[in-house]
């Protein structure tokens, strides 16, 4: 019952003090912000903003801190670090100068709370036992806010640059050219092999050069993904050829024991693609030995 | 598990039934045409050996959520004689029945996760996932 | 639902119009294998265009049925497998192996015409 009571006590006087942050903050606001200002641009971590960008943002964060700390609630506060961090991210802005910013701003309202209860120890105390878990709050929120934007940035350039990695060519009628360059993991080999489907579909495609070149080293798996991505188009009707086979390349596929015997193979590009032309039926003449030379040359 | 939806499999012809459904529940969950066509595939594979080993029981598809990430359930369940070695039955090219052997070792592998409970005169219990990958497209 | 199956000069042509249930694709192939001799064709297609999936069943029928339509001496050529049914079926692991593919119906029958060439049965 007692202890009820005490309890009771503490939480009201709690409920007081907190009030009384937030009033003291909300008086000193246009000091404590200039202060805020001020260390930021003796850091350095406001290159790059107008005048007008710096009192608006500072003059949100300032308040939302203390909407923060009055209601318990952080909802504002990820709002505002979510478009934050679209932003800052938009715009180059790095994030020690965010994070660094939000530091400057905890110290300001924390010397602001020593210089208001120095005379009284155990009241300060119980002030920082309100206010820290607040701060640091709102820093892992606006933190995370930026890791999270920073993964979607590079998922989104990883698909980029696979997409733009594994283009399929048309050279002639029913012929394609997959030329394949960099690591193939499992994703890509998917991706790639869906994307060769497709095109042999629209293009009416009957042989398909895939050209690994470009391809640094083969494991089994890598392996089995050429040899399905051959078996899938064959499917459909295609013949496939591989070419670019290189020495280190041959040896771990002979080494793996991958069973490539099905698989037409030719030594360079040029060559499968002579090969597909003579699949195709197609007979490559040159006219004249002089006019192409000249040709060459123009452009 | 929002929605749920049972198909009981006791003949042939309800292997079709469980895969256009599983092919329309996963539509609706966004995945790509091909990723339709590896879980309606998958779905085809564990109901046929429903038919083939246990002839009846049921094939379940539910939604699930993990985090951020949605997906299909698909659940298999029978009370067949029941795989005595699931190490074996889960290797390519190994079967009892009169199929290729590639039922349960290949869903496995058109699916993102693959848990296959049995007990010998009990019954069957498979149970598989794909999650929608969000990719940009 | 069975497949109607349409002769067409030499060749027998089979175009499935829905999803085939395994006695519809048991139907099929009995079919086919009978009529080839009936008819005394050289070559049959199938377009499987419509399907949206060809589990290990699927393959094995069609497999199964080209090697006895080889027994009877024609030639079979399954046509229109769409991208997602071939990436599927390389990814359950399963293989047509030595049966003919097309593209399409047009692509298929010009196969057959090239490899019936020289087959001097009717002249």
């Amino acid at each position: 019952m007692k202890k009820e009571k005490t309890n009771e006590q503490a939480n009201k006087s709690s409920a007081e003090l907190r009030q009384e942050l937030v009033d003291h903050f909300r008086e000193k606001r246009e000091l404590l912000r200039q202060q805020w200002v001020q260390h930021m641009t003796a850091k350095g971590l406001l290159a790059g903003l107008t005048r007008e960008d710096i009192e608006t943002e500072s003059i949100t964060i300032y308040d939302t801190c203390i909407v923060c700390l009055e209601t318990g609630e952080y909802d504002g506060a990820r709002t505002y670090a979510m478009r934050m961090a679209e932003r800052g991210v938009l715009r180059g802005m790095s994030t020690e100068q965010i994070i660094g910013g939000l530091l400057t701003l905890r110290d300001v309202y924390g010397r602001s709370l020593f210089e208001r209860y120095q005379h009284d120890m155990e009241r300060l105390s119980s002030a920082l036992d309100i206010y820290e878990p607040v701060a640091n709050k709102i820093l892992s929120i606006v933190a995370l806010a930026f890791v999270a934007e920073r993964e979607k940035i590079v998922r989104q350039q990883q698909e980029a640059i696979r997409e733009l990695s594994t283009p399929v060519l048309q050279v002639r009628d029913q012929m394609l050219i997959l030329p394949i360059i960099g690591v193939i993991d499992t994703h890509r080999a998917r991706q790639l092999t869906e994307q060769l489907l497709r095109t042999i579909r629209t293009s009416r495609a009957k042989v398909v050069v895939i050209d690994i070149t470009g391809v640094p080293g083969v494991d089994s798996k890598v392996a089995n993904h050429l040899v399905q991505t051959v078996d899938a188009s064959q499917l459909m009707g295609a013949t496939v050829i591989v070419t670019g086979i290189s020495p280190e390349i041959a040896q771990t596929l002979v080494t793996l024991g991958v069973d490539l015997t099905k698989m037409n193979t030719v030594g360079d590009l040029q060559g499968g693609i002579e090969e597909a032309d003579h699949l195709l039926g197609y007979r490559v003449v040159r006219e004249e030995p002089g006019n192409g030379f000249i040709h060459n040359k123009k452009v | 598990m929002a929605e749920e939806n049972c198909i009981p499999i006791n003949s042939e012809i309800d292997i079709v039934t469980a895969r256009q459904k599983g092919r329309a529940m996963a539509a609706q969950l966004g995945f790509s045409s091909t990723e339709l066509t590896l879980i309606a595939t998958a779905i085809s594979e564990i109901a046929r050996n429903i038919v083939e080993y246990a002839r009846e029981g049921e094939i379940s598809l539910s939604i699930a959520h993990e985090g951020d990430k949605q997906g299909i359930v698909v659940m298999g369940c029978d009370n067949g004689p029941g795989i005595p070695d699931i190490k074996l039955a889960m290797q390519d090219g190994y079967s009892t029945g009169k199929s290729l052997g590639l039922g349960l070792p290949g869903a496995k592998r058109l699916m993102d996760e693959f848990e296959i409970v049995s007990e010998v005169g009990r019954g069957t219990k498979v149970t598989m996932k794909k999650w929608v990958q969000n990719h940009a497209r | 639902m069975s497949v109607p199956i349409l002769k067409q000069g030499d060749y027998l042509i089979a175009s499935v119009q829905s999803e085939l249930s395994d006695a519809d694709l048991l139907k099929l192939r009995d079919d086919l294998v009978s009529r080839v001799g009936e008819f005394r064709s050289r070559g049959v297609i199938v377009d499987v265009t419509i399907l949206d999936v060809m589990d290990s069943f699927a393959t094995r029928t069609l497999r199964s049925m080209a090697h006895m339509i080889m027994l009877r001496g024609a030639k079979t050529v399954i046509v229109g497998i769409q991208p997602e049914v071939a990436f599927s079926m390389v990814q359950l692991g399963l293989k047509l192996e030595s049966v003919a593919t097309a593209l399409d119906l047009e692509e298929g029958l010009a196969l057959l015409d090239s490899q019936t060439k020289g087959d001097t049965r009717r002249g």
